[in-house]
Parts: structure tokens; C-alpha cells; sequence
């Protein structure tokens, strides 16, 4: 982290500024969640964590940066909490609160960095963001806030909503967490079984987000893939007999290896075909194999373990037309029988083509048409299929159909060119 | 932690003869087990008179509230530790074939 610092004694200038948010999206999760279980209150928690942030930003600079930050943080923070419950002192559970972070004090106040309970604490709290209880859209953003340290503003543009919107969400969240009294905790089994896709889904909801940037000019929600696969890591460490937290982290691991590759230098969208595969991040590659691999030594299959071997099947072809496409193809239908979706079943369709049949692939992707038809990678998997089935005229009606839906420019240019690349009967 | 579940019955359930036994057997359990406060079932919606303040005036009218596709036919307060728990006693609470329940924490002064 050293690398982050700002040097001892740097005026507050911006790049100082940019370093200590690095230092502080990395232990702002963990701050923030021990915090909460000592003073049982998430907002109180995030105060008291914010105002250390404040304090940071004016003495580092001027002081030098301490040894530990995270400690210094953790340790700031607590102190801001005290303050805050000496402050109010009409609340019932102010005392209560005050003395466990006296008890910790006594002990050792840097203690909890340490221990293994930190772990803890960031799953209990991953948990209780991830709660069915709460609105979806809610649980991504409170986990990017709590977890992620992200601020209200950056999750507002990553996720293309006022901050005011993004704002309200949080607090409506935060407030029925406290009103309705959701527990902060690690969910006993046999809830936790329950529980831990809506966890997985949050965390695979954020890589999404990052990789597919379903809207806007360009592709720079990067940060949300690397945020994602951090939480995926966090998860994986914690519930090591999770196969399915494995077969996240290895599914996110092998499509994000192919992130330098998926655009060009000018924007323009590269699919799996034209990427230049020596490109591909090797170190991100091998590691989601491993993990892949051990995960499916459990023997309890599930739709992160399909997709993460669907992705590793695309990464052992050294050129595009090396693919196992019937291999892929095979993995899709099990896809479907484990989490059925049309979006399966249209992968499952370009698989289908792919391996040579692409007549086949257009009587699946006809059957999608109803539940699909404002998707426009639907219109653009027909148009492939009609194309190499001979059947120009209608692959140009599904190529602008899929235009006027496509939203992303990087993927509009794509089909344009795609379009003008169908041999038009003279 | 009190919560109360407001039960919501479809306008067109068809009535179901077991309904009031299940009633008193979830009833029983929940008291088994320390959690229960309180509940009635409420006479159909069609008995249902609504007082609305209009200024300094009440208007007395005939009927729900609202017409609802589905109307509140009962309730129960429970005492839990959290919402989990409030949730996982929930589930057991008898319903029509699209009934619901609404989980409701109550403010505690």
C-alpha cells in the first residue's frame, strides 16, 4: 500500500487526495462493519467512519501518513463514534454502545484489525446488504457504500442515477434495517443456504455492471469488475465450501481476463472472434481454472460452477476457430436445466450455430422471440444465424432491428459494421 | 421486537374448510414457543365502514378504504428477535391460494 501514501509532509493537493481514497476504499469495508457490530448501528458507524476520512485528509498531508492507515482509521473512527454517543446521550442504546467500544479500548484498540472476526464482521454485513428484504437495487448500492467504500456519487454514475436518487436509496435502505430490525450477522444454517445466492447474484450484479456498461459512450466502469471480483475473493476466503462462491470468483476471473482485448484503442467493441487471445490476462486465466477446478470437487454443480467452465472452454482455444463449441454447446443445456432463463437459451443458440447447425439455432432463437424481442443481442444472433444460412435480406431486417435497441455505442458501431459486411444479393 | 402480520386474502379466494383449524394450530405453535401477542381474524370487507377526514368534517361511507384486488381478513402481532425470525414464523401462517402476508415492525416508544 506504501506505493498509495502521499509522502510525509506533501501539501493537500488532488493526487494526495486520490491516494488516501485507495487507502480508504480498501479499509473503509472493513472500518465500517466492525464499527457496526460494536455500536449496532450502521449509520452511526459510517459517521464516525467518514469523519476519520475527514481527519485523514487534513493531517496526513501535514503530518506524514502513519505506519498502519488502517489502524489509524480504525482507531480515529471509534473515537469519532465515542464522541457522537457522548453527544447524544438520550438514546437508550447509547451507553450500552459506548461501553463495548470502552471494553474493546481497554484490550487493545487496534485488536480488531487483526483478528480473523474482521472477515466476520464484512461477511455479516455483505449479508445484511444482500437481504431479500430489501429492494434489489438497494442491496447493490449498500454493498458498493458498506463494503465497497464507494461514495454516493461514484455509485450514482456507475449506475447512471441522480445522487439524489442514489442518495434516497441508501437511506430508505439504511432505514429499514434499523426500523425493521434486520440482523447483522452471518445467517445460521439452514438459512445460510438461502441466503447466499442472493449474495453471489449482488456480487455478479456489480461485475455486470462494470464489464457490460449497459449504457453511455465508453466502457469505464472497470473499478465495479475489480470491486466485484475483491467481494467474490472476500466470500470465497470466508466460505471456502461454498462452491458456488468459487465458481463466481472463477467465472468473473476468466471473462475479466479478457478485458484489454474486449475494446479496441478507438472504442470500437471486439467480440470473442477478433480478440487477440495472447492478449488475454494469463495470470487471471490459470487462477480461474484452479478455482473452478477445486470447486468442482464438491460435486454440487450450479449455474457460477457451468458459466466459469463455459468461460474457461473459450480460454483453452488459442484461436477463435479452436473453440469446442460443442463442448460449449453441451455446458449451455446444462445451464438451462440448473438456472432455465432465455438468456441461457440464446447462448445456448450461438453455441448451437457455432458447432454447425445454425438452422437448429434459429428454430431455439425463433422460440425466444416473445420474451426477447426489446433484447437486441437476440436480433443480432438471428441476423448471424440468417447469414449463414444464406438468408440475407432477412439477417439485414434483424441486424436493424437490433439497432434500434442497442443502447451502447461501442456495441451500435459493431452491428453497423456487421451489417454492411452481408453479401446483399445483387 | 414486535411485528405485526397483516394477512391479505384474495377478493375471489374460494373458501377453504380447513382454514380455521390451520388458524388455531399455527396459533398454538407460535404461543408454544413464546412468540405470539395477539391476533384476530376480521369480518369479511363487506361489513366494513370508513370514516374519512375531509377538513373539520368526517364522512362516514360504506365499504373498504379502497377497493383492493385483495382485502385484510386477520392479523398477527408476533414478539421476535429480528426480522429473520419474524420472517421464518411467517411462513407458517395459513393462506388462500394467492393470499399474502405483510411483515410490519412496530414502533416501539
Amino acid at each position: 500500500m506504501s506505493s498509495a501514501d502521499p509522502p510525509p509532509g506533501a501539501a493537500l493537493d488532488p493526487t494526495a487526495e486520490t491516494a488516501l481514497t485507495g487507502v480508504f476504499r480498501n479499509e473503509a469495508g472493513r472500518i465500517v462493519a466492525t464499527l457496526t457490530r460494536l455500536l449496532g448501528d450502521i449509520d452511526l458507524a459510517e459517521d464516525a467512519v467518514q469523519e476519520a476520512l475527514a481527519t485523514a485528509l487534513e493531517r496526513w498531508p501535514r503530518d506524514g501518513v502513519p505506519d498502519r492507515p488502517g489502524a489509524w482509521l480504525m482507531t480515529t473512527a471509534r473515537n469519532k463514534a465515542l464522541d457522537h454517543l457522548r453527544r447524544e446521550r438520550t438514546r437508550a442504546t447509547a451507553r450500552e454502545a459506548a461501553l463495548r467500544l470502552h471494553i474493546d479500548d481497554e484490550s487493545d484498540p487496534v485488536s480488531p484489525l487483526d483478528s480473523t472476526a474482521i472477515g466476520d464482521d464484512r461477511l455479516a454485513l455483505l449479508f445484511t446488504c444482500c437481504h431479500p428484504a430489501l429492494a434489489p437495487e438497494a442491496r447493490i448500492a449498500l454493498t458498493l457504500r458498506l463494503i465497497g467504500g464507494l461514495t454516493t456519487p461514484e455509485i450514482a454514475r456507475a449506475f447512471l442515477v441522480q445522487e439524489s436518487t442514489m442518495a434516497q436509496r441508501l437511506v430508505r435502505a439504511k432505514h429499514k434495517i434499523r426500523a425493521a430490525r434486520i440482523p447483522i450477522r452471518v445467517p445460521p444454517q439452514p438459512l445460510l443456504a438461502e441466503r447466499l445466492p442472493a449474495v453471489l447474484s449482488v456480487i455478479y450484479l456489480i461485475f455486470n455492471e462494470g464489464y457490460l456498461a449497459t449504457a453511455g459512450a465508453d466502457v469505464v466502469r472497470d473499478s465495479l469488475c475489480d470491486e466485484a471480483i475483491r467481494l467474490a475473493r472476500l466470500v470465497t476466503r470466508l466460505m471456502p465450501d461454498e462452491p458456488e462462491a468459487g465458481g463466481l470468483l472463477a467465472l468473473m476471473l476468466l471473462t475479466h481476463s479478457r478485458r484489454d482485448e474486449r475494446q479496441s484503442g478507438d472504442g470500437r467493441l471486439r467480440t470473442l472472434r477478433d480478440q487477440d487471445r495472447s492478449r488475454w490476462d494469463q495470470a487471471a486465466i490459470t487462477e480461474g481454472r484452479q478455482l473452478l477446478e477445486a470447486a468442482l470437487l464438491h460435486h454440487q454443480p450450479g449455474r457460477y460452477q457451468v458459466e466459469a467452465a463455459i468461460a474457461a472452454v473459450h480460454s483453452e482455444a488459442s484461436a477463435a476457430d479452436l473453440t469446442d463449441w460443442a463442448q460449449i454447446a453441451a455446458l449451455y443445456a446444462t445451464l438451462r436445466e440448473l438456472a432455465p432463463s432465455p438468456i441461457a437459451a440464446l447462448n445456448h443458440a450461438v453455441a448451437i450455430s457455432e458447432a454447425g447447425s445454425p438452422e437448429a439455432a434459429l428454430i431455439l432463437a425463433d422460440q425466444l422471440s416473445e420474451s426477447l424481442d426489446e433484447y437486441h443481442l437476440l436480433h443480432t444472433a438471428r441476423a448471424e444465424f440468417l447469414t449463414r444460412l444464406g438468408r440475407d435480406d432477412d439477417a439485414i431486417a434483424a441486424y436493424d432491428r437490433a439497432l434500434e435497441l442497442v443502447r451502447n455505442d461501442a456495441e451500435r458501431a459493431h452491428l453497423q459494421r456487421r451489417r454492411a459486411a452481408v453479401h446483399r444479393p445483387a | 421486537m414486535k411485528y405485526i402480520l397483516l394477512i391479505n386474502v384474495p377478493n375471489d379466494a374460494v373458501a377453504e374448510p380447513d382454514m380455521t383449524e390451520r388458524h388455531m394450530k399455527f396459533a398454538e405453535a407460535a404461543a408454544g414457543r413464546g412468540k405470539l401477542v395477539g391476533g384476530d381474524q376480521l369480518s369479511d370487507v363487506a361489513t366494513a365502514t370508513t370514516l374519512r377526514r375531509r377538513a373539520s368534517e368526517t364522512i362516514v361511507t360504506d365499504g373498504p378504504h379502497a377497493e383492493t384486488k385483495e382485502f385484510l381478513g386477520g392479523y398477527y402481532i408476533i414478539d421476535c428477535a429480528d426480522l429473520d425470525e419474524a420472517i421464518e414464523i411467517a411462513r407458517g401462517v395459513p393462506l388462500n391460494d394467492g393470499g399474502s402476508v405483510e411483515i410490519r415492525p412496530i414502533v416501539e416508544r
